[in-house]
């Protein structure tokens, strides 16, 4: 288990950049859905056929193709624990089905966990890569890039009339999934959000909340996807997300101004209460602590509290998980306790940031 | 002999399965086939090693030409059983996935409705594979002429019947891209 980086750092080493419009795009994602043509998909496959699978997809990552792009190294899941599958799941670099549902699965990391290679999960292959920021060109060009390497050692199956096929008939045709993380406090202060999410809606994206159960949306952040894998292509289907984000944005941020010029004394009092019981508490369950953060974050952004940078704030986010949080003590806590470790852990990340400045 | 499923538990039941002349064996444990009954044919109230079996026999009759199954050949594209992986039209609504790449094609315009509703499309248009796209288009055009081939001799068609067959030769012997042909 020793040398197992993306267990030592909450934060993976791409979200300690920065990107376009970073301070409402948290992170950009592109998950590229293939499966071989001539083998059943995982659903239905043996173990000796999603072995198979397991065989011609990790040998493609041996290529030197593959060097180019980034260095990788694998990961059976069988070869895991729970604790670890379950921080790769909070890191959002395996789906929960992969962990949980799999035969034969494997995940392929690379060394900054910007690139996240899942076999024999839903499909054979699942590309995903991960920006920060709002780049999902940038997220598609370099998931495209890793696609064809693979397609150049491997038949995939595909149909003329129906493209990339899936297990999933949602995924079916480009099999992309393109989202972007935002993080929306203003427009739910000021209850503009509902309106802008049924808009989102029409025009046939997806918005789902992050961490939170169905749609509540824990801590302001929103997951905003497209759902139309079927007759658009690659590039209009980004495109068209981009705009809708671009669109996003505009409106954050003026609700953002509006705050500021109509109620600043309120925010700022929002934003500083937060910070003090997040200094201070002694109990902090997750739903509480991912509020309190999303509150901390706005006033950064908005410099009502300048000596807190987004990186820490993202790195509370994944550490306050309950894997994570369980990895960092190294024991497995009850829920009651659970919560006073993430309130000692929170009061000593953030009294290390305010030493920095 | 163990499980092939769990590798645990010693495999108890064992099945051949003959698809196109390809022989697959699989030996597993009752609680491991139990699991796979979710997607085994009629067990959705419970298993039985009889609803197992009949399951398995149904798609080997599909597969060999005899029986029953001249039927399903006729009217292939409005199959409700996928050849190749076994799965049924009404398993594949209750799991809302595919069994397999071949699935589509069985399953043909069937699908037109619910990938419209999901998509509004039921045509893909973007990316191809550079290397097997190629490929694909061929083996359609082949499929297309023998087809054309077969339904010419059967009209007694012959003048146009030599024609296809120059015509698939021809495919056959020097496909576009032949670099990457590999027989």
């Amino acid at each position: 288990m020793a040398g197992r980086r993306f267990m030592e750092q909450a934060l993976s080493d791409w979200m300690r950049g920065t990107g376009p419009d970073s301070d409402i795009v948290i992170s950009s994602r592109i998950r590229v859905a293939r499966n071989l043509s001539g083998l059943p998909f995982p659903l239905l496959a043996t173990n000796q056929q999603s072995a198979e699978v397991h065989t011609h997809l990790t040998a493609v990552v041996d290529e030197p193709e593959f060097a180019a792009i980034n260095h990788f190294q694998k990961f059976s899941l069988v070869e895991m624990n729970d604790t670890e599958k379950q921080v790769l799941v909070e890191k959002h670099l395996i789906s929960p089905s992969l962990a949980n549902e799999s035969r034969n699965g494997v995940v392929i990391l690379s060394d900054d966990e910007s690139i996240s290679i899942m076999i024999n999960e839903e499909d054979h292959l699942r590309i995903q890569c991960l920006y920060p920021g709002l780049q999902i060109r940038e997220a598609w060009e370099q998931a495209s890039r890793i696609d064809d390497v693979f397609e150049s050692h491997v038949d995939y199956a595909f149909d003329e009339k129906r493209g990339y096929l899936t297990s999933c008939p949602t995924n079916v045709g480009t099999g992309i999934r393109a989202s972007v993380m935002m993080h929306l406090p203003a427009l739910v202060m000021t209850q503009q959000i509902n309106r802008i999410l049924q808009a989102v809606t029409q025009v046939g994206l997806a918005v789902r909340g992050i961490y939170g159960e169905g749609s509540e949306a824990i801590g302001n952040l929103f997951q905003i996807s497209n759902q139309i894998t079927l007759g658009q292509s690659e590039t209009e289907i980004i495109d068209n997300l981009y705009s809708v984000v671009k669109q996003i944005i505009e409106h954050e941020k003026a609700a953002r101004e509006l705050l500021l010029t109509d109620s600043r004394t309120r925010l700022t009092d929002r934003v500083c209460r937060s910070y003090g019981i997040m200094k201070h508490a002694a109990i902090m369950d997750s739903k509480e602590a991912a509020q309190r953060l999303s509150d901390i974050r706005l006033g950064s952004d908005l410099n009502i509290l300048n000596h807190i940078h987004s990186s820490e704030l993202n790195e509370l986010l994944v550490m306050t998980q309950p894997g994570f949080l369980q990895h960092i003590y190294n024991k497995s806590l009850p829920t009651d306790e659970r919560d006073v470790y993430r309130a000692r852990l929170i009061r000593e990340t953030l009294s290390k940031s305010k030493s920095k400045s | 002999m163990i499980c092939q499923q769990c590798s645990q538990k010693p495999a108890t039941l064992h099945f051949t399965k003959i698809i196109n002349g390809q022989k697959t064996e699989f030996h597993i444990c009752e609680s491991c086939a139990r699991e796979k009954g979710e997607w085994i044919p009629g067990t959705s109230n419970g298993f039985s090693i009889h609803n197992l079996l009949s399951g398995l026999l149904d798609f080997d009759l599909s597969g060999g030409d005899s029986g029953t199954s001249g039927t399903a050949h006729a009217n292939k594209p409005q199959a409700t059983r996928c050849e190749n992986c076994g799965l049924t039209y009404s398993q594949f609504s209750k799991l809302g996935r595919f069994g397999c790449d071949e699935c589509y094609s069985f399953f043909g315009d069937r699908l037109d409705p619910l990938l419209k509703r999901v998509h509004g499309n039921t045509v893909h248009i973007g990316k191809i594979p550079k290397r097997g796209g190629g490929r694909i288009q061929r083996k359609r055009e082949l499929e297309d002429l023998k087809k054309q081939l077969q339904l010419s001799i059967m009209n007694e068609e012959f003048e146009q019947a030599a024609k296809l067959r120059d015509r698939i030769r021809d495919l056959e012997k020097n496909p576009p891209g032949a670099a990457e042909h590999n027989g």
